[in-house]
Order: C-alpha cells, then sequence, then structure tokens
C-alpha cells in the first residue's frame, strides 16, 4: 500500500463499478501476460469486462465490485494493471485471498465494505481514507466505515509494502 | 480442544504448540514455488530486497510450463530471466524444456512435495500438493520473492471446512467430477479463505493422480487450501519418490470445523461445469445437445498418466468427430514417456488428435489451442471465466477426461457410456 495511504490522508475520485466475481482473467487476460511492464499492463487493464476501462480511467479514480473481487489466478498483474491504470484503491464486499494479499503486498489500497458497494453508483465521487477505512459517497451524501485490516497487515502497510517490510526485518533497508 | 492436520502443520512450521484459525503467523517455508509468468516478477522483487542469496537453493522450484517451449519473444525473455537466475543461485530444481511439466503435475511426480510440508507457490493451483498432505497454497510474486529471501511467510491461519464424501462412485466417475460436484454445491466463494479437508470412503477410495485432481481445485471454491491426510495410497505413492522426510499428520476427533459438508456420492453421474463459472455445474444428463469445436485433454487437473489412460480407452478405434479438435497434452515429461511406452500416443494420434510437448499453452490461452470468438470447447482443465482459452466470447465447459473422449468422439458433449459399449 502506498505510504500515501498510510499517511491517513482521504483521496477522492470517481467510482468505477464492477459485478461479482471478477476473476483475473477479467483484470488482465493471461495472454499479457508475457509481459510484466506495469505500463503495457495497464493498457489492458479488465480489457475483456469493459474495453473502453482502461481509456476511460482517470488518476484517482477508484473501483468498487462486487464479492470474491480478483478470484482466479494468482497473477500479480492484477493488483499492478490496476495501479499502473491510475486507479487509487479497490473496495469489495470481499476479496479472493491472493487478490487480497498481492494488493497489500504490491501496495494497491483495498477495503472490504459490503454496505459501501451496495450504495455506490458508477460515477458517484467518492472519498476514502484507506488507512482508517473512512467512505464518503459525496454524490450521495453517504458515509460508510469498512472493516479494518489485521493489525499485522497494517505493519505491512506502514512499511509501503512487503519488500519494504521484509527489508526492516532483515536490516537491508537503506 | 484438538486441532485439524492445517493447524497442526502450521503450528509445526511456525515454532508453536498450537495455533488458531484467524491468527496471523509466520511460517518456516519448505518448499517456494514460481512459473515463467510469475518467477519473473518474484526476481525483479526479490533483487529489491537486498541479500543476494535465495534462503536455501534446494527449497526453491522453478517450472517454466506457461508460454513453453517460447512462443515468441517476449515469453523466451521471461523464461531467459529466470533460467539465468536459477543459475546464478544454484537453483537445481529448476525445470525446463525437456524435462519440464506443468509444475503442479510435475513437482509430486519428482517427489518434491511431501506429507507435512509448508509449500507456498507464486500460483493459484499451488493448493494441488494438499493430496499428499502438505499444506500448500498460492501466494503473488511479491510473497515469493520474500519467501526466497527470508524462508518464511505470513499466513493466516484458515478455519477448515470438512467434506466427507460416502459411497462408491460409479465406474465413470473420477475425482473431477467430485470436486465439479462440490464446487457446484458451495459455490466459486464457498470456501473463501478456508481449507478444505476432504475425508471420506469416497475419498480413500481414490488413486493419488485423482487426489491430485480434487485438491488442484479447491481455488476454485475459493479456498486457501485444500488437503487430504496421508494414507496407505499417499504413503505407496511416495515410496520411490520422496525426496525429504515425511511428517505424518491428521486431523483430531475433536478438531475444530467451521463446517461439515456429508455427501453420498455413490448416485454421482459426470459432471459438467458450464460457462462462465467453475460453479456452474450439472450432471452430464441434464448438459443437452451442445456440440464443441474443441477438446482438451491436459492440464495440471488433468494432464496425468492415469487422465491419458481414461481417455485412450475409449478414443482406442475411434476417430475424432469431423470438424472437431482434440488436443491431448500429457502434463509432464515423464507422463509423455510412459504414454508413449504404453502405445496410448499411437492411440491418440490414430484417433486424429493432436499430442503435443507439455505445456500449459491451451488452458490458460496462450498458445497451442487458443479459441476464435463464438468457439466451444471442452476441457479437462479447471477455470472456465470469460477469455480464459481465448477470445472473451469462447465457451469454455468443464469435464473429466472420459467425458473429453466421448465428446471428442461425438462431437457433442457426450456420456463416456455411448462409446464405451466396446471397452473392456
Ligand atoms: S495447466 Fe492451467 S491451471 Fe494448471 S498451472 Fe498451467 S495454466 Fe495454471
Amino acid at each position: 500500500m502506498s505510504p500515501e495511504a498510510g499517511r491517513s490522508e482521504p483521496l477522492r475520485g470517481r467510482a468505477h463499478t464492477f459485478g461479482e466475481n471478477i476473476d483475473t482473467d477479467r483484470i488482465i487476460p493471461a495472454r499479457y501476460l508475457t509481459r510484466h511492464d506495469p505500463a503495457f499492463l495497464a493498457q489492458h487493464c479488465m480489457e475483456d469486462e469493459d474495453p473502453t476501462f482502461a481509456s476511460r480511467v482517470q488518476a484517482g479514480d477508484f473501483i468498487v465490485a462486487g464479492p470474491n473481487f480478483g478470484c482466479g489466478s494468482s497473477r500479480e498483474h492484477a493488483p499492478i494493471s490496476i495501479k499502473a491504470a491510475g486507479v487509487a484503491g479497490v473496495i469489495a464486499p470481499t476479496f479472493a485471498r491472493i487478490f487480497f494479499r498481492n494488493a497489500i503486498n504490491t501496495g494497491l489500497p483495498i477495503l472490504e465494505c459490503p454496505e459501501a458497494v451496495a450504495g455506490i453508483e458508477p460515477g458517484d465521487d467518492l472519498e476514502v481514507d484507506f488507512a482508517t477505512g473512512a467512505i464518503r459517497n459525496l454524490t450521495r451524501g453517504v458515509e460508510y466505515q469498512a472493516r479494518p485490516l489485521p493489525e499485522f497487515v497494517l505493519e505491512i502497510v506502514a512499511a509501503g509494502g512487503l519488500i519494504p517490510y521484509v527489508r526492516r526485518q532483515l536490516g537491508t533497508a537503506s | 480442544m484438538g486441532m485439524t492436520i492445517t493447524e497442526k502443520i502450521l503450528a509445526a512450521h511456525a515454532g508453536r504448540p498450537a495455533v488458531e484459525p484467524g491468527e496471523i503467523v509466520t511460517c518456516k517455508v519448505d518448499l517456494v514455488l514460481g512459473n515463467d509468468v510469475t518467477a519473473p516478477v518474484a526476481i525483479k522483487e526479490f533483487r529489491k530486497i537486498g541479500v543476494d542469496r535465495v534462503f536455501d537453493p534446494e527449497r526453491v522450484a522453478l517450472v517454466a510450463s506457461h508460454f513453453a517451449p517460447n512462443k515468441d519473444i517476449a515469453a523466451a525473455t521471461q523464461a531467459k530471466e529466470m533460467r539465468d537466475f536459477a543459475r546464478e543461485q544454484g537453483i537445481r530444481h529448476h525445470y525446463d524444456v525437456g524435462d519440464m511439466g506443468i509444475e503442479h503435475a510435475l513437482l509430486p511426480e519428482k517427489g518434491l512435495t511431501v506429507p507435512g510440508q509448508v509449500i507456498i507457490g507464486a500460483d493459484s493451483h499451488t493448493c494441488t500438493y494438499g493430496a499428499v498432505g502438505a499444506f500448500s497454497t498460492g501466494v503473488g510474486s511479491t510473497d515469493m520473492a520474500a519467501a526466497m529471501a527470508t524462508g518464511t511467510a505470513w499466513l493466516k491461519v484458515p478455519e477448515t471446512h470438512r467434506f466427507v464424501l460416502r459411497g462408491k462412485l460409479g465406474r465413470w466417475v473420477s475425482g473431477k467430477d467430485l470436486i465439479l460436484y462440490l464446487i457446484g454445491q458451495i459455490g466459486v466463494d464457498g470456501a473463501l479463505y478456508a481449507a478444505m479437508e476432504f475425508d471420506g470412503p469416497a475419498i480413500r477410495s481414490l488413486s493419488m493422480e485423482a487426489r491430485l485432481t480434487v485438491t488442484n481445485m479447491a481455488i476454485e471454491a475459493g479456498a486457501k487450501s485444500g488437503i487430504i491426510s496421508p494414507d496407505e495410497v499417499t504413503l505407496a505413492y511416495l515410496r520411490k519418490r520422496a525426496q525429504y522426510p515425511l511428517r505424518l499428520y491428521r486431523s483430531d476427533d475433536d478438531a475444530r470445523f467451521a463446517r461439515t459438508y456429508e455427501f453420498d456420492v455413490s448416485r454421482l453421474e459426470p459432471q459438467v461445469a458450464l460457462p462462465f463459472m467453475p460453479e456452474n455445474t450439472r450432471p452430464i444428463s441434464e448438459v443437452g445437445d451442445v456440440p464443441v469445436d474443441q477438446v482438451f485433454i491436459g492440464s495440471c487437473t488433468n494432464g496425468r498418466i492415469e487422465d491419458l489412460r481414461i481417455a485412450a480407452s475409449l478414443l482406442k478405434g475411434n476417430k475424432v468427430h469431423d470438424g472437431v479438435r482434440c488436443l491431448v497434452i500429457p502434463a509432464t515429461q515423464g507422463v509423455y514417456l510412459q504414454a508413449m511406452r504404453e502405445g496410448l500416443l499411437e492411440v491418440f494420434l490414430e484417433a486424429g488428435a493432436a499430442v503435443s510437448t507439455p505445456t500449459c499453452g491451451a488452458c490458460l490461452g496462450g498458445h497451442m489451442g487458443v479459441l476464435a470468438e463464438g468457439e466451444r470447447c471442452l476441457s479437462t482443465t479447471n477455470r472456465n471465466f470469460p477469455g480464459r482459452m481465448g477470445h472473451p466470447k469462447a465457451e469454455v465447459y468443464l469435464a473429466s477426461p472420459a467425458v473429453a473422449a466421448a465428446t471428442a468422439i461425438t462431437g457433442r458433449i457426450a456420456h463416456p457410456e455411448e462409446v464405451a459399449r466396446h471397452v473392456a
């Protein structure tokens, strides 16, 4: 998760909504996995679900999706492509577990909040604080509180992702 | 209060007498695995950590399976990154074209996965190794990088869902049908974050190969892992191949199971998962008349020798239907060789099927059998999400190798019984 998120500053952006069980093949199809540079993956983000997404999404927007987001393969290319497309974070009622880990480990902020997902419409203007879990729907004037992340996971978040966390543990951080 | 096999393995690797579901623990890992898609990303992250060597070169496995033999220049570059890293680090368990196979078929065959281990792999079907009684789970590339550096991984102890399967399986009903049926019952997130523990007479009657098929698809129910406690079948399978000492655990009688499901599977029919989710399963008698363009027999789910044997028993003396392309891809070099020795390859080729060297290829729409828009494939793989085997508007139906062979012959999804009259 980005150091910005750790600083507890709410982020503001528009919501792009998706249905339930969005699998990693729909986030980034396997045919693009011969490469792993983020900019390339960003161009094909969500392509098989919504071919216009990569061109419509603006830096700082949010993905708001149904349960079990990111099910399917373990490809880290999925959170990488979402992050590189400029998405500031993903909100869903539940995440598939490998996607959950990958998002935390690679610095894509995520929150689990079924109520918020039920109340957010495409294009709604949101203000989200990933550190506290506070979600405000500015378009509709409603606030939600997401389930907090486990403490251990917050430590990884605070370190800025798993790699900086491990560097600190091993004493290799400069 | 007793513990489940999963809790016992995790406790042992966390250096603790006991662990509870929901706790996050740091565990020693016995094996860390990556493939030609996920390892290159992990290697890039590993470089950022600031250590020069992996924690133990004997406990890292790298398998070029997805786009191997290299499908294009980009894929070749990724495979080379992995190969160079293996050389630099002295990683012996690096399997390249010529001795490679699909990772989850290959590592058990080589005896690298044994009971009692903690295995993490940057591939979602790492859950396969639970069939031998190991805790194994799929993670991402960054987790793989951290584990290569530290020999540990952080894991949330999963709650366990127990599946007790009773009854005797019908003639054409396999491990694949059992797991498709269970996923159909509980849904693609029915075991989210949980360990699925399989037990009961129907599970115990399965060969190790069929058990590997069952645990392979635990992830398709959202599970963290799938596991079967070791028994005589496990020990017989490992006798000649285990490369590490076995640590045998089983769940205590008073272990906490978050859920227990019991099914009598004696009347189960062969199952088919319809597009576009592995949970859309139906008994084959309810599938209707569904013509197909392609049949694929292979993958880490069903590309083992037993799978090829049953497919060949049906294809022998028959022809692949006009207008159907039938691909058979043995999952490992060892399976390929064995199939050749047993004359199975000849059966496939004479029937008009194509047989290739091991690769994931068609399973993930990578190469070797990609589908065009509007095409339909009956596949022995594990996923049928849109775009999984090619064009997002292509359809994938999942079933067993027996159903696949029958479908190849009739040109539409068919019960093996329909073509089996001549099979002894
Ligand atoms: S055969 Fe398919 S499911 Fe298995 S490892 Fe390869 S791509 Fe993944």
